[in-house]
């Protein structure tokens, strides 16, 4: 079981309010994924979670049993760190040990748990290495292999593929989605990156400096997003955003425009610019397109490859049911 | 692109450093020398260097002189004896000041450092009353506390400086892996911090070993060790070098072999965290 409630849960540190009071339910077997740019008090919130750091005002619970003022190691939570935190003095064999030996698990269940951790992570060759000796998807691992051993009642991930480069960090997911299915314990994931967020999460919750902009499903806020926040930060490209007369005409302040959603036109477009950059990536092509009535310049996606060169004039109309629109609170109007 | 080295200039570097070094060995070199002369020798004028009957008089005179082994059994648990509870009480206070800073942690820390600026001779008296009022004078468990507390900022800064060199996120970790703070400081604090221990328990029993203002006042017989062993042969009836010489080499004998065998691990820590 892993139900975690947040009830008016603050962080204060010194004067600075980093967590507002703010509610939060994380259901059992959930795998919830904090997103927002860096500053946004994702990590506090885990932190929080763990136990790491006291909450200045507010509840926590852990299975419907008070946990706000229980120490980490009683709150019966694994962790991933960013930076793996390996016990760099220990083998391999012995970090993933060390929560079992804490527990006081006896000798032969913790070498049956090691051995089922190792086989299911590709470990067993490396059990009696440092980490030290590992790279880093293999010590990031056996980091999970540490928390994986003692059955946490969830687990919580603090940004843990930020250290791998691209090619591995999609592996880990992938790796990290399956555990997920496999063991279906509630998983608390933290990252900044909004790729990993859409395609490992069930529940998606949005921060921005401690407040909670929007949760609910990727597919809720990528189709849905409750304001301009929100949409400019889920999807990839970034929805193109503008205001003044276009938006105007749609009775909104602003209008939201994801680039899948303008069509290239041979003439006769609502909007009509010059090409800037082109990104081809085979699949698809991105063009940046320079308007006269706006500064930004506009993502398009193009599928496959179309004839337009650097410079050319380009003709883009919207999807008319794809248009978002926003008031001018930036809040979404129905 | 690399300092250019011409053989000339590494030639010259190498003999400054010969001479440097040459200069601070000789006072040794003179002693251990002279504790082979005989006392005529010994105040020769001009000085003998090489070419002398060497002999090892002194050295049996100053065995039956003086009870060595009791003196070198003193030194020994006076200064392991300092060192190992000055780092008992260091390494809880270590992990305080490192990893749950407060406000004033730094003000502590250097106002800790600050009494070491105070001349010994100042707290002289206090100490000397405390001594005869709790009766232990010339005790070896006087000497324990009062060089563990002289050391004790010393070994806290050491110990603090190579704490701060451990991720937090390592004693996190532990923390969610279930261990309590007894765990934490036993199972992953000490085992990574050991090289730092390390080198802070060496350079105290050194600095502890060769005390000699406190060692000297507070002792008479029964706890006194190699210092006022060496001391003891400049006293009565006036000074006899070779004699001296030799009680010197005898008592810095031991804590100079242990240098010699710990100097990488004492030269590391010295420098521990200046290029990492």
């Amino acid at each position: 079981m892993g139900r975690i409630t947040l009830e008016k849960v603050q962080k204060k540190f010194g004067e600075v309010e980093v967590i507002p009071p703010l509610d939060l339910t994380i259901e059992d077997g959930e795998f919830v994924v904090f997103v927002g740019p860096s500053g946004c008090g994702k990590s506090t919130l885990l932190r929080l979670i763990a136990g790491l750091e006291d909450v200045t005002a507010g509840e926590i619970r852990i299975d419907s049993k008070p946990a706000t003022d229980l120490p980490p190691a009683k709150r019966g939570l694994a962790m991933v760190f960013q930076s793996y935190a390996l016990y760099p003095h220990m083998s391999v064999r012995k970090n993933i040990a060390f929560p079992m030996k804490m527990a006081g698990m006896s000798q032969a269940e913790q070498d049956a748990r090691i051995k089922k951790a190792a086989d299911a992570l590709n470990l067993t060759d490396y059990l009696d290495r440092r980490p030290g000796q590992l790279s880093g998807g293999q010590r990031q691992r056996v980091a999970i292999g540490r928390a994986i051993v003692r059955e946490p009642s969830a687990f919580l991930f603090d940004e843990p593929l930020s250290n791998l480069d691209a090619a591995l960090r999609v592996g880990m997911r992938l790796e990290i989605s399956e555990l997920h299915n496999r063991l279906a314990t509630t998983m608390v994931y933290v990252t900044h990156d909004q790729v990993e967020a859409m395609t490992m999460a069930d529940k998606i919750v949005v921060l921005r400096a401690g407040h909670i902009e929007q949760v609910g499903t990727p597919l809720e806020l990528y189709h849905t997003p409750r304001n301009i926040f929100v949409a400019g930060f889920i999807g990839s490209p970034k929805m193109n955003l503008i205001s003044g007369a276009a938006a105007q005409k749609h009775d909104a302040q602003t209008i939201g425009i994801r680039p899948e959603h303008l069509d290239v036109v041979e003439s006769g477009g609502t909007f009509v610019g010059r090409v800037g950059v082109s990104e081809h990536l085979g699949s698809d092509t991105f063009f940046h397109v320079h308007l006269s009535e706006m500064e930004e310049p506009m993502t398009v996606r193009a599928g496959g490859e179309v004839g337009l060169r650097h410079g050319d004039t380009i003709h883009l109309v919207p999807q008319a049911d794809k248009i978002h629109r926003f008031d001018d609170k930036g809040l979404r109007i129905a | 692109m690399a300092r250019a080295v011409t053989p000339q200039k590494k030639i010259m570097w190498t003999a400054l450093a010969w001479a440097f070094g040459l200069t601070m060995f000789f006072p040794i070199m003179w002693a251990f020398l002279t504790s082979f002369k005989t006392e005529a020798t010994a105040i020769a004028d001009p000085p003998v260097w090489f070419f002398f009957d060497w002999t090892l008089e002194n050295y049996i005179d100053v065995q039956a002189r003086s009870n060595y082994p009791k003196a070198l059994m003193n030194s020994i648990i006076i200064a392991v004896g300092s060192t190992l509870l000055g780092i008992l009480i260091a390494v809880p206070a270590a992990w305080a000041m490192a990893f749950v800073p407060g406000k004033r942690t730094k003000d502590v820390l250097l106002w800790m450092l600050s009494t070491k600026m105070l001349p010994a001779v100042g707290v002289l008296y206090p100490l000397v009353l405390l001594a005869k009022y709790f009766d232990v004078m010339d005790s070896r468990i006087l000497l324990v506390v009062v060089l563990m507390l002289i050391n004790l900022p010393i070994i806290v800064w050491m110990l603090y400086t190579y704490f701060r060199e451990i991720p937090v996120d390592i004693l996190e970790a532990a923390r969610m892996d279930g261990a309590g703070l007894k765990s934490e400081i036993l199972y992953v604090l000490t085992p990574m911090a050991l090289p730092g221990i390390a080198s802070t328990i060496l350079l105290n029993i050194i600095l502890a070993w060769n005390e000699a203002f406190w060692t000297i006042i507070l002792t008479t017989v029964n706890a006194a060790p190699l210092t006022a062993f060496i001391a003891s042969f400049s006293a009565p009836e006036g000074l006899f070098y070779a004699k001296l010489s030799a009680a010197s080499m005898m008592a810095i004998a031991p804590i100079l072999v242990m240098g010699w065998f710990s100097q990488k691990q004492l030269v590391r820590g010295l420098t521990f965290g200046a290029v990492k």
